[in-house]
C-alpha cells in the first residue's frame, strides 16, 4: 500500500500498453480493455478513499522522489480532504464515459480508448501533484487527449472547437508557468534559499511575497484557472468545445476538467496567496455571481440541449468559485461538494443527452416533444437528474448550493449580502431553463411522427446511469459521508485566511530543508 | 407514542418507493391504491396515538423533539433531520394524512384505468411524505426540504396528464408555472434563513424562537427576516402578488386539486408564518403586510370567482381568496384563528373539490357549469355534500366555517381596524354568492347538457364514502371551538395557546370584552353572508337573465374580472417577455456570440494576418534568401566603403 497513488495514478497507463498489442480490428476486446482499466483504477482509488484518515490535514500517501535534483523539482504527490473526492470522481466517471460510448464511437477505438486512459491518469496527476512543476506537466498533459478526443470524433465543427479550447486553456497556462517559475525563484532568494516547486515549502513562504509581486502571481494562476472553470467572461471556449465533443468527452469536460480551474483556486491561489487574494475577492465574487446569471440567462434561450447545459455549467461553477472565495467554511466545503454535485449531475445530463442524439442525432428542442411517452425510463431519470441539477433539496445539488449561498452570505471577507442575494437568484432561474426546457422535450403532444418509434434506454443504458442516480441520491440525504472527508482540511483553509486576514500569520522567512 | 413519530414520515416513503418501483409491474389497481392509502392511514393512526398522548400530558411537556441523524453539517451550521412533535406539528399531520388519506380512497376510484394510475399514487405518497417533513421538521432547513418538495409534487402532479391541452398551452405550462413561481417565493425563504443563520447561528426553531425572545419590538433584522419569509409564503399559499399559479394547477387530475391545491399544500405558508409567530409578532412592520395582503386578496380572488364558469377555476379562485383570510388572521395576530380556518377549510374545501370531481367523472371530463344543470336528479349523494360544503364554506351559522370565519372577521375588527371587517365581510358575501351561483348552476335548474353523450351518473363508494366523512366534518369540524360569547369554550385556541404564547406576550393585544358588539358583528356578517347565499341562488335558478344584464350593462368590469384583471398579461408583457427578449437577442446573440467571441476570434485573426505578413520573409525559396543576402552585404559593403 506505500505506492497506493502511484499505482492508481499510472494505472490506466497499463491499459494503454497493453492496447498497443491488440489489433485494432479487435473492436470488442478493446472495449473491455478499457473498462477493464479504468475500473481497476477506480477499485485502486477505493484504497485511498478508505485508506484516507479525513481527521488528519496533512498529505497523506504521500510519495516522494528526486526529478530534477538541482531545481529540487520532484515527483511529489499526496492526498488531502481537497483532492481525496476529485480523485474518486474522476476515476468513477472514467469507466461511466467509456462505457457510454460502447456503442456510439465507431471508428479507430484503439486510439479513442487510448486517450482517454492517457486523459485518466492526466487528471489524477493534477489532482495528486504537490509539486508545482510536476502540477503543471499533468496540467498540460491532459490537454492532448482532450483536444483528439474534441477533434477526431466531434461534430461538425469539432476542429474549431478543439483548437479553440486548446489554446484558450495554453494562454492561460503559459502564464502560470511564469508564475510557477517565478515562485521557485522567489525561494532562492531567500536567506539561504534554493529553487524549488515543492508545493509544502511554498506554503510557508509564499504568503510573504511583497504585494506587488503577489498580485501578478496571483493573478497569472488565477487567469489560467479562471478559463478552465471557465468563469464568466472567459467561458465562450466552453459551449463549442462541449457541443462539438462525444458524449464521453463532454461527460469529462463537465465532470472533471471544468474541477481543475476551481481546484486550483482551492489549492493554490488563495494559500500561496492570500493577500492578493483578499484583494481580488471582490472582483471574483463579482464575476462569480454574474456568471451565475447570465450563465443561467444565455442557457434559457439555447434551442441545442447541450449548449444549454454547457451554459448552465457556467453558472453552476459560478457558485463554487463563489463559495471558495466566501472563505467560509459553510461555503468552502459546499463549493468542493458542489465540485462533485456538478461532475454527477451534468454528467448524467451530457449522457442522457447523448442517448438521445444516438436515437435521433440531433439535439434541437424543437425536434422534440411529448418524449415521456414513448421513454418513460429516460423521462424519468431525466427529470430525476433535472431536479437534482435545479437543487432540489433531498438531492445533491441543493447541499452544495445551499452552504455556497450561506457562508457567502454571512462571510465577513465578501463583506456585502448582495453577492449571496443575487447568486441565489440562480435559484429561480436554474428552474426555468430547465423545466422550460424539459417542457418542450418531454411532456406535450408528440409533436414529429419519427419520436413516436423511440425505444426507451436499454438495459446497459440505465446500467451506466443508475451508478450515479445513486450517489445524486446519497448526497442529498446523507451528505456527511463526503462533506466529512473534505472538513478537516476545508478549516484549515478558511483558518488559514482569518489568520492572514488579521494578520496573524507568520510566514516563514526562510525555506525550510 | 412520541419516538414513532419518524413512522409517520416513513410510512409514505415506504408506499412512494414500493409503486414507484413496482407499480407498473404490478398493474392492479387495488393493490397499487391500497398501498398508497394504507399508507398514510398508517401515518393517521400513529398520528392519532400521538395526539392522545399528548393530551394526557401535562402542557409544559408537550413539546418534544426526535432526531433521527445529522443531515448537513460544515462549519458551525449543523441541521438533524429531527422532527418536533407539538401542538402545531401535531394538529397540521392529523388534518394532511386524515384529509390525505380520505383523498387517496376517493382517487382509487376517480382514477380507475388511467394508465398512470401507479404513477398517480407514487406521486401522492411522496407528496404526503414531503408535507409531513414540512409541518414535522424541527428546523428551518428541513421545513424547506419539505416545503420543496411539495412544490416538486405539485408539479408532478398538475403536469400529470403531460400531453393534454389546458387553456392556451398543454397541463405541463401549468405544472412549469407552479414551480417557477413558487420558486420565486422559495427564494424570499432562502434568503430568510440565511438571515436567520445569520442573527441567531441555527436553524433549529427551539435554539431560534428562544433566542428571539430576548428581541425587542420593532427589530429591524426581524422585520427583512419575516418579510422575506412572507415572500415564501405568498409563493407557496397563493397570495397577491405571486397566486397566479394556482388556478392553473387546476390543470391536474381533481383529488390533486383537493388535496394539493385546496386542503393542504396552499395551506403550508399558514403554517410557517404561525410556527414563526414569534418572529413576526417581533416585527409589526411585516405583521401589517400579511394582513393587508392577505385582506386583499380575499376580497380580489373572491371577485374574480365571481364570473369564472369552469366549475374547478371558481373553487380555485375560492382558495386564493379563503387562503386570504387566514393570512388576514395572522397578520392581526389571530394565529389560532388562521389555523381554525385552516382545519375547517381543509374539511369544506376537500368536500367540494371532491364533490367536482365527481361531477366532471360523471359529465365525461366536461367542467363548464354552463353546460350542467339539474344534475341533483342523477347525484343525489354528490349534490347533498356539495351543498353542505357549499353552506360550510358561505358561513352559514353552526357550519365548521361558519365559526373559523367568523373568529376571523371579529380579530380583523378588534385586533386589526374596522375597515378590514368591512372588506373582509364583503368578500365573505361574494363568496356565499359566487357558491351559491355554482350551486345553482351545476345541480339545480335546466338540464343544459347533450343527452346523447353524456349520461351523469352517481360516484361509486370509494368516492361517496369520503365525501360523506368530509361532509360530516364540515358540519361538526367547528364544534371544537366555539366563541366565548356564544356560551362555548375554544379548545382549539387553549390546545394551540402554549405555541403561541411567546408571540402574544410580544403582541399585547388589547383585551375586548364587548360581548354586545361582537354578537352584532356576527349577526351582520352572517346577514351579509344569508344575503349572498339567497342572491346567488335566486338569480341563476330563477332569474338568469339579471345576471347576463348586469354583465352586458358592466361589460367593462366583467372583462375585467374574467380575464383576472389581466395580471398574467402583465406579467408577461412587464418580465417574462423582457428577460426572454434580453436574453436572447442581447446576451447570447451579440453580447456572448458578438462580444466576448469575436473579440477572441478576430485577436486570434489579427495574429493570422500579422504573421501572414512575417510568413512572407520564410518562403523556403533559396534563391530570395540569396538576393536578400547579396543585398545585405552590398548595404553593408557601401556602409563601410562610405565611412
Amino acid at each position: 500500500m506505500n505506492n497506493i497513488l502511484t499505482y492508481t495514478l499510472f494505472s490506466p497507463l497499463v491499459g494503454i500498453l497493453l492496447l498497443l498489442f491488440i489489433n485494432k480490428e479487435k473492436q470488442s476486446l478493446i472495449k473491455y480493455i478499457g473498462a477493464g482499466t479504468s475500473i481497476v483504477t477506480f477499485v485502486l482509488s477505493l484504497f485511498v478513499y478508505f485508506g484516507f484518515d479525513a481527521a488528519n490535514t496533512q498529505m497523506q500517501f504521500v510519495e516522494q522522489y528526486p526529478w530534477i535534483t538541482g531545481l529540487d523539482i520532484s515527483y511529489f504527490v499526496g492526498v488531502d480532504g481537497l483532492s481525496i473526492l476529485l480523485i474518486v470522481l474522476t476515476t468513477f466517471l472514467t469507466p461511466i464515459a467509456l462505457i457510454a460510448s460502447w456503442d456510439s464511437i465507431k471508428d479507430r477505438i484503439k486510439e479513442y480508448v487510448s486517450f482517454m486512459l492517457l486523459l485518466e491518469v492526466g487528471m489524477l496527476g493534477v489532482f495528486l501533484s504537490i509539486d508545482l512543476f510536476l502540477f503543471y506537466v499533468f496540467w498540460e498533459a491532459m490537454l492532448i487527449p482532450m483536444y483528439f478526443i474534441i477533434g477526431i470524433w466531434g461534430g461538425k465543427e469539432r476542429i474549431y472547437a478543439a483548437v479553440k479550447f486548446f489554446i484558450y486553456t495554453m494562454a492561460g497556462s503559459l502564464l502560470m508557468l511564469i508564475a510557477i517559475l517565478w515562485l521557485g525563484y522567489y525561494a532562492s532568494t531567500l536567506p539561504g534559499g534554493y529553487f524549488t516547486t515543492n508545493l509544502l515549502k511554498l506554503y510557508a513562504i509564499a504568503p510573504s511575497i511583497p504585494m506587488g509581486i503577489q498580485v501578478w502571481m496571483f493573478l497569472a494562476f488565477t487567469l489560467s484557472f479562471a478559463i478552465k472553470v471557465p468563469l464568466f467572461p472567459l467561458h465562450t471556449w466552453l459551449p463549442d468545445a462541449h457541443v462539438q465533443a462525444p458524449t464521453a468527452g463532454s461527460v469529462i469536460l463537465a465532470g472533471v476538467l471544468l474541477k481543475m480551474g476551481t481546484y486550483g483556486l482551492l489549492r493554490f491561489c488563495l494559500p500561496l496567496f492570500p493577500l492578493a487574494s483578499f484583494q481580488f475577492t471582490p472582483l471574483l465574487a463579482t464575476l462569480s455571481v454574474i456568471g451565475i446569471v447570465y450563465g443561467a440567462l444565455v442557457a434559457m434561450v439555447q434551442t441545442d440541449v447541450k449548449k444549454l447545459v454547457a451554459y448552465s455549467s457556467v453558472s453552476h461553477l459560478g457558485f463554487v468559485v463563489l463559495g471558495i472565495f466566501s472563505m467560509t467554511e459553510e461555503g468552502v466545503q459546499g463549493a468542493v461538494i458542489q465540485m462533485i454535485n456538478h461532475g454527477l449531475s451534468t454528467g448524467a445530463l451530457f449522457l442522457l443527452v447523448g442517448m438521445i442524439y444516438d436515437r435521433r442525432h440531433t439535439r434541437e428542442i424543437s425536434q422534440f416533444g411529448g418524449l415521456a411517452k414513448v421513454m418513460p425510463v429516460f423521462s424519468t431519470l431525466f427529470m430525476i437528474v433535472t431536479f437534482s441539477s435545479i437543487g432540489l433539496p433531498g438531492l445533491n445539488g441543493f447541499v452544495g448550493e445551499f452552504l455556497i449561498l450561506l457562508g457567502s452570505f454571512n462571510s465577513l471577507f465578501l463583506g456585502s449580502y448582495v453577492y449571496a442575494a443575487i447568486a441565489a437568484t440562480g435559484v429561480i432561474f436554474s428552474a426555468v431553463y430547465m423545466l422550460w426546457m424539459c417542457q418542450r422535450v418531454f411532456f406535450g403532444k408528440i409533436t414529429h411522427e419519427e419520436n413516436r418509434s423511440l425505444l426507451d434506454l436499454t438495459k446497459h443504458e440505465i446500467a451506466v446511469m443508475l451508478p450515479i442516480i445513486l450517489f445524486i441520491v446519497w448526497i442529498g440525504v446523507y451528505p456527511s459521508t463526503f462533506l466529512k472527508s473534505s472538513a478537516a482540511s476545508t478549516k484549515q483553509v478558511v483558518t488559514q485566511m482569518q489568520n492572514a486576514k488579521s494578520g496573524n500569520l507568520t510566514p516563514a522567512s526562510v525555506i525550510v530543508k | 407514542m412520541y419516538q414513532f413519530a419518524p413512522l409517520i414520515i416513513l410510512f409514505p416513503l415506504v408506499g412512494f418507493l414500493i409503486n414507484g418501483l413496482l407499480g407498473r409491474k404490478i398493474k392492479n389497481e387495488t393493490i397499487v391504491g391500497g398501498i398508497g392509502t394504507i399508507a398514510v392511514a398508517a401515518s393517521f393512526v400513529i398520528g392519532l396515538g400521538i395526539f392522545f398522548e399528548m393530551l394526557s400530558r401535562p402542557i409544559e411537556e408537550r413539546s418534544q423533539v426526535v432526531t433521527v441523524f445529522e443531515w448537513i453539517s460544515a462549519g458551525t451550521l449543523s441541521v438533524n433531520v429531527a422532527y418536533q412533535v407539538d401542538q402545531l406539528s401535531i394538529l397540521m399531520t392529523l388534518i394532511v394524512t386524515g384529509v390525505g388519506s380520505l383523498i387517496h380512497l376517493y382517487s382509487i376510484g376517480y382514477m380507475h384505468g388511467d394508465a398512470g394510475f401507479w404513477r398517480f399514487f407514487t406521486y401522492l405518497n411522496l407528496f404526503i411524505f414531503a408535507m409531513l417533513n414540512l409541518v414535522l421538521a424541527d428546523n428551518y432547513l428541513l421545513m424547506f426540504l419539505g416545503w420543496e418538495g411539495v412544490g416538486l409534487c405539485s408539479y408532478l402532479l398538475i403536469g400529470f396528464w403531460y400531453d393534454r391541452n389546458f387553456e392556451k398551452g398543454t397541463t405541463g405550462d401549468a405544472a412549469k408555472k407552479a414551480f417557477i413561481v413558487n420558486r420565486i417565493g422559495d427564494f424570499g425563504f432562502l434568503l430568510a434563513m440565511f438571515l436567520i443563520f445569520n442573527t441567531f447561528g441555527s436553524l433549529a426553531y427551539e435554539s431560534v424562537f428562544a433566542q428571539a425572545k430576548g428581541f425587542s419590538v420593532g427589530d429591524n433584522v426581524m422585520f427583512w427576516i419575516t418579510l422575506l419569509m412572507f415572500v415564501g409564503a405568498t409563493g407557496k399559499s397563493a397570495q397577491i402578488p405571486l397566486y397566479i399559479w394556482l388556478p392553473d394547477a387546476m390543470a391536474g387530475p381533481t383529488p390533486v386539486s383537493a388535496l394539493i391545491h385546496a386542503a393542504t399544500m396552499v395551506t403550508a405558508g399558514i403554517y410557517m408564518v404561525a410556527r414563526s409567530s414569534i418572529l413576526f409578532a417581533l416585527a409589526p412592520g411585516t405583521m401589517e403586510i400579511v394582513a393587508v395582503i392577505g385582506l386583499a386578496t380575499a376580497f380580489f380572488a373572491g371577485t374574480i370567482g365571481l364570473v369564472q364558469n369552469d366549475i374547478k377555476k371558481v373553487l380555485a379562485y375560492s382558495t386564493v381568496s379563503q387562503l386570504g383570510y387566514m393570512f388576514l388572521a395572522c397578520g392581526v395576530g389571530a394565529f389560532a384563528a388562521g389555523l381554525f380556518h385552516v382545519m375547517t377549510h381543509a374539511f369544506f374545501k376537500a368536500l367540494l373539490f371532491l364533490g367536482s370531481g365527481a361531477v366532471i367523472h360523471a359529465m365525461h371530463d366536461e367542467q363548464d357549469i354552463q353546460k350542467m344543470g339539474g344534475l341533483q336528479k342523477y347525484m343525489p349523494w354528490t349534490f347533498r355534500t356539495f351543498l353542505i360544503g357549499s353552506f360550510a364554506i358561505s358561513g352559514f351559522p353552526l357550519l365548521s366555517g361558519f365559526f373559523s370565519k367568523d373568529e376571523i372577521l371579529w380579530k380583523a375588527f378588534a385586533d386589526g381596524a374596522p375597515w378590514m371587517w368591512v372588506i373582509a365581510a364583503l368578500a365573505a358575501g361574494v363568496t356565499a354568492f359566487y357558491m351559491f351561483r355554482l350551486v345553482s348552476l351545476t345541480f339545480l335548474g335546466k338540464e343544459r347538457f347533450d343527452h346523447h353523450h353524456i349520461h351523469p351518473h352517481e360516484a361509486p363508494k370509494t368516492m361517496l364514502i369520503p365525501l360523506l366523512v368530509l361532509a360530516l366534518l364540515s358540519v361538526i369540524g367547528g364544534y371544537v371551538g366555539i366563541p366565548h360569547v356564544l356560551g362555548g369554550h375554544n379548545y382549539f385556541e387553549e390546545f394551540l395557546e402554549p405555541i403561541f404564547a411567546g408571540a402574544n406576550s410580544k403582541m399585547m393585544l388589547p383585551m375586548h370584552d364587548s360581548a354586545a358588539l361582537e354578537l352584532g358583528l356576527m349577526a351582520g356578517s352572517v346577514a351579509i353572508g344569508l344575503l349572498g347565499m339567497f342572491a346567488g341562488w335566486k338569480i341563476y335558478t330563477q332569474k338568469i337573465e339579471v345576471a347576463e344584464h348586469t354583465a352586458k350593462k358592466f361589460s367593462g368590469l366583467h372583462k375585467l374580472l374574467w380575464n383576472k384583471y389581466f395580471v398574467d398579461e402583465i406579467y408577461d408583457a412587464g418580465i417574462v417577455n423582457p428577460i426572454k427578449q434580453t436574453s436572447d437577442r442581447f446576451l447570447w446573440k451579440i453580447f456572448d456570440v458578438k462580444v466576448i467571441d469575436n473579440t477572441l476570434n478576430y485577436s486570434a485573426k489579427f495574429i493570422e494576418a500579422t504573421s501572414n505578413i512575417f510568413r512572407r520573409i520564410q518562403t523556403g525559396v533559396v534563391q530570395s534568401y540569396a538576393i536578400v543576402f547579396v543585398a545585405g552585404i552590398l548595404v553593408m559593403l557601401g556602409y563601410l566603403m562610405g565611412r
